[in-house]
């Protein structure tokens, strides 16, 4: 068991257990703590696959940003002690759930191991590379390579997308006033 | 004890797809049905940088950086929303969106 795979086994461990823990957590906060945890896991794994830019990007993004914006919306809604006093779920709609899931996780399982179950594609046959593909690379160059490039209109799109969730969540921001004029 | 193959990466991907999808169905807080969202997508990022890695192909990488930015821009237009709601119904329990219902 070389370091790596030890390594690979402790953020498994904390990147899944951070989910189960903030699903079954009765507090808000708690569970923006625990789910701090699991998103740090995912930034180490995301090292260990050598994706060093985005395992960066994960911690700024995720563990800084947007659970620092939900930290604030479960202060400012207050609603810390109203969700502890009651069960976090329903019997009938726990016993739903976890059935779901577990029948999910069952099917991808299946998929992943045979290869996409009862097809009858012959694999080899199937192009192994894309059409112009770009080569993985650890460089964060050759990421700013392929954005200005191959992916110069999607990056524009998302751009736009970020611009307009911006006006969105300004609009309905102000909407929700006190005194209710629109 | 066998060494770590992408196959493990392919499973722990799975297990975190599983838990934010049990999330989503079993809490009734709507603000931890959106964190099980975020990760459900963690879980598809690192099969996405897994199978770049495998392929050796730079776009799996890249399309995980356009999920992360549409990950940010849904949880503040989403949060946004829920503010709203609560200011009209104080709640955010998804039992009291039963507008539809009856």
């Amino acid at each position: 068991m070389t370091s790596v795979d030890f390594l690979f086994w402790i953020f498994a461990i904390l990147s899944v257990g951070g989910g189960v823990c903030m699903v079954f957590s009765k507090h808000p906060v708690s569970a923006a703590m625990f789910m701090i945890v699991s998103l740090v896991g995912v930034a180490a794994l995301f090292v260990l696959l050598e994706a060093f830019f985005l395992a960066v990007l994960q911690v700024l993004v995720y563990a800084g940003a947007v659970m620092v914006l939900f930290l604030f919306i479960i202060m400012l809604l207050d609603v810390g002690p109203n969700a502890s006093k009651q069960k976090i779920t329903h019997l009938k709609t726990g016993m739903i759930g976890i059935t779901g899931s577990l029948l999910l996780i069952s099917t991808l399982i299946f998929i992943v191991e045979n290869g996409g179950g009862t097809s009858n594609f012959v694999h080899s046959e199937l192009p192994m590379q894309a059409t112009n593909s770009l080569e993985f690379s650890t460089n964060i160059s050759a990421f700013g390579y392929g954005l200005m490039t191959k992916y110069m209109l999607p990056i524009q799109i998302s751009g736009f997308m970020l611009l307009a969730s911006m006006i969105g969540v300004i609009i309905l921001s102000k909407r929700s006033s006190p005194h209710d004029d629109a | 004890m066998l060494t770590i193959t992408p196959y493990h990466f392919l499973i722990l991907s799975i297990l975190l797809v599983g838990v934010g999808f049990l999330g989503l169905l079993i809490r009734r807080n709507i603000l931890l049905m959106l964190m099980s969202l975020e990760l459900m997508l963690n879980g598809i990022n690192i099969a996405l940088i897994t199978f770049s890695r495998v392929g050796n192909n730079l776009d799996g990488s890249i399309f995980v950086f356009f999920i992360m930015t549409v990950a940010a821009a849904e949880v503040a237009v989403g949060l946004a929303l829920l503010v709203a709601l609560f200011k009209k119904r104080k709640s955010v329990l998804s039992d009291d969106m039963a507008l539809l219902k009856n």
